[in-house]
């Protein structure tokens, strides 16, 4: 805990002596010139809001003095559908949350339908969902970073070089599913098909390839002097704030809390590997960057691990009852730690053939939460960037 | 991490009437949650989040449970006072009989909170509140002076059913739009039937462009023939 206060400390000195008015609200900046206010509504149809969402922003000349999201574009009520069809029947829906990361959407819900009914998983099973769930945060940690440049100026090159890679993963997925996307890979107690040799061997020449590409990524950005200028120092996030607020992921480590599900939870086989947790500590756009190329390397680590132990075996439990099976009624939390933040599904059965209740914990609109208080004060250019660094889907925020 | 019944009991010595109560929950997840008065709410929440020993400082899920009246079937025994005839004598007799009584069980709305802590590293500690009814009091304290990650998660509760929490500060629909008048989770909500059928340009530049090629070849279109755009 000194650590993180010594590290408030010069987050506060850098904000030139902006007293935040107790961190449970955004501070109130008063404007200082006597011109108007200009309001803006950034979005929705805004290439930078990755998708259609909505800020409106007040402005006082550049500065940004009031900025308020508005959800509810890409709306469309997944939590009352789900409730509405059998247990099964989400799982292909939970794809479209995410759609970046469908394989940890698929884990995460069928974590916790297996938590509600008491399903074991098969090893090999465990060891696909690894091997999958760290190829996926892969390639959403280097998109995003791809993004993130791109919506500084860097126009493509990034993004193309992260796509180039991406690709490569998605071909396993096609390989393995069936599907690029959409992938609907994983029941209720282990997966929906086996991974064969041949595959596994192409994965492991893949990942061969991967550390070149973020050697490469790093050498290309991670020094470079524009990138440092505009991310350095902007967006800063507080520690206690970051908690405060439930932000997770990259993003609450890159404020320096040591907090992975993965190994506070340890869910699935996760406590076999040998991983570290990047930390950064000051919080800014910069760190979150910085973050997520790091954790690359430790999916990459990961990944070599996994591919070098998985067993031979089964990958569906073969008691396992997929479909038309009613639960005892009770409730189950089950959550992971997805490329973007804690992913968690709450279900509630009463019984029946459906979830009476079926909840989805969104990390991406709650990671917005505190996205109002890292963009007062700074230039209006920079709240692109400071929105780009919380990496956010929208088909999650709105669902 | 202290059991369900030992945070209870802390509760309970920390903020006096805070009326905790266990819910046990019957599924193998054995993820049970602490039942709330909603009156004391706020400080059994500042409790659980400063105490040195629990420091719940992160609220990770909030959901709303919409549970509506529940009509319920009971067996009920019932002594009745009949009148028999008795070889040719009446008499007063006591007869029990079963009979089935439906009764109404009011419904609530119902909000969950799902506790961790990130400095102990331990949790989940769950809890919840129920509104009275469904209908006219559905206020409950609002979580979010204590932890602001339920900013957002509490105005999606009100927007989508319609719970008030008094003390949020800003409580406007999220994901709906603010016209919007409805709860669309509640489980009795039904879709409104407002499909209003706009007329388009469609048929009258259909008409035209037929009129205009028959103007071309000299010849009215007849009754049956293929017309503009049919394939010949």
């Amino acid at each position: 805990m000194s650590q993180s206060q010594t590290h408030s400390a010069t987050v506060t000195d850098k904000l030139d002596g902006q007293k935040l008015d107790g961190w449970n609200r955004p501070a109130v900046i008063e404007p200082d010139g006597d011109g108007e206010l200009l309001e803006v509504a950034m979005g929705p149809h805004h290439p930078s809001t990755h998708g259609v969402f909505r800020m409106d922003v007040a402005l006082d000349g550049e500065r940004v003095i009031r900025l308020k999201p508005v959800f509810g574009y890409l709306h469309r009520n997944h939590e009352k559908i789900a409730e509405g069809v059998s247990y099964l029947a989400s799982m292909p829906y939970t794809d479209r949350l995410d759609y970046m990361c469908p394989i940890t959407n698929n884990w995460a819900y069928a974590l916790a339908v297996e938590k509600l009914t008491g399903q074991e998983v098969p090893e090999r099973a465990e060891y696909l969902r690894v091997i999958l769930g760290e190829l996926t945060r892969f390639q959403n940690h280097a998109s995003s970073i791809g993004f993130l440049i791109q919506e500084m100026g860097a126009s493509g090159t990034p993004l193309m070089y992260a796509f180039r890679e991406r690709e490569k993963i998605l071909d396993l997925f096609e390989e393995l599913t069936g599907a690029r996307m959409m992938v609907n890979y994983m029941r209720f107690g282990g997966c929906r098909v086996d991974a064969s040799p041949a595959w596994l061997d192409k994965t492991r020449r893949v990942v061969e390839g991967l550390p070149s590409f973020v050697d490469e990524f790093d050498r290309l950005l991670s020094s470079n002097e524009i990138l440092m200028a505009r991310t350095q120092g902007v967006g800063m996030l507080l520690a206690e704030l970051a908690v405060n607020a439930g932000v997770t992921g990259p993003m609450l480590r890159a404020s320096g809390v040591n907090y992975d599900i993965r190994k506070v939870d340890g869910y699935g086989i996760y406590n076999r590997f040998n991983f570290r947790v990047p930390l950064g500590d000051h919080g800014d756009v910069y760190d979150r960057y910085m973050i997520r190329l790091l954790e690359m390397r430790e999916s990459l680590t990961i990944l070599q691990q996994a591919l070098k132990d998985i067993p031979v075996g089964q990958v569906m439990d073969p008691k396992a009852k997929i479909r038309g099976f009613r639960p005892k009624p009770g409730e189950a939390y089950g959550r992971i730690e997805a490329p973007k933040g804690e992913l968690g599904f709450y279900l509630i059965s009463d019984g029946g053939p459906n979830p009476y209740r079926y909840r989805v914990r969104p990390p991406s609109l709650i990671n917005l939460t505190i996205l109002e208080d890292m963009c007062l004060g700074q230039n209006v250019a920079d709240v692109v960037l400071i929105f780009g660094s919380v990496d956010i889907v929208l088909g999650e925020v709105d669902r | 991490m202290k059991t369900l019944e030992e945070i209870k009991a802390a509760i309970e010595a920390a903020v006096p009437g805070a009326g905790a109560e266990i819910v046990t929950n019957p599924s193998v997840s054995g993820q049970h949650s602490l039942r709330l008065a909603p009156s004391r709410a706020l400080d059994v929440a500042k409790f659980l989040r400063d105490d040195a020993e629990l420091r719940l400082d992160f609220l990770s899920n909030v959901t709303g449970v919409d549970w509506p009246d529940k009509e319920v079937a009971e067996k009920v025994k019932v002594t009745h006072q009949v009148t028999k005839t008795v070889d040719g004598v009446e008499q007063q007799a006591e007869e029990t009989v079963e009979e089935t009584r439906k009764r109404i069980e009011p419904g609530f709305l119902e909000v969950v909170y799902h506790l961790y802590s990130m400095e102990k590293k331990h949790g989940p500690v769950v809890l919840r509140m129920r509104t009275v009814n469904r209908t006219d009091q559905v206020e409950l304290r609002s979580l979010t002076p204590i932890w602001r990650s339920a900013e957002f998660q509490e105005r999606e509760v009100f927007d989508l059913y319609g719970v008030v929490f008094t003390g949020h500060p800003d409580l406007r629909r999220l994901l709906m739009w603010d016209g919007f008048k409805d709860f669309p989770m509640r489980r009795d909500y039904v879709e409104p039937d407002d499909f209003e059928y706009e007329p388009t340009a469609h048929d009258a530049v259909l008409k035209r462009a037929q009129a205009r090629q028959d103007a071309i070849t000299g010849k009215p279109r007849e009754e049956g023939q293929p017309g503009m755009g049919a394939s010949q």
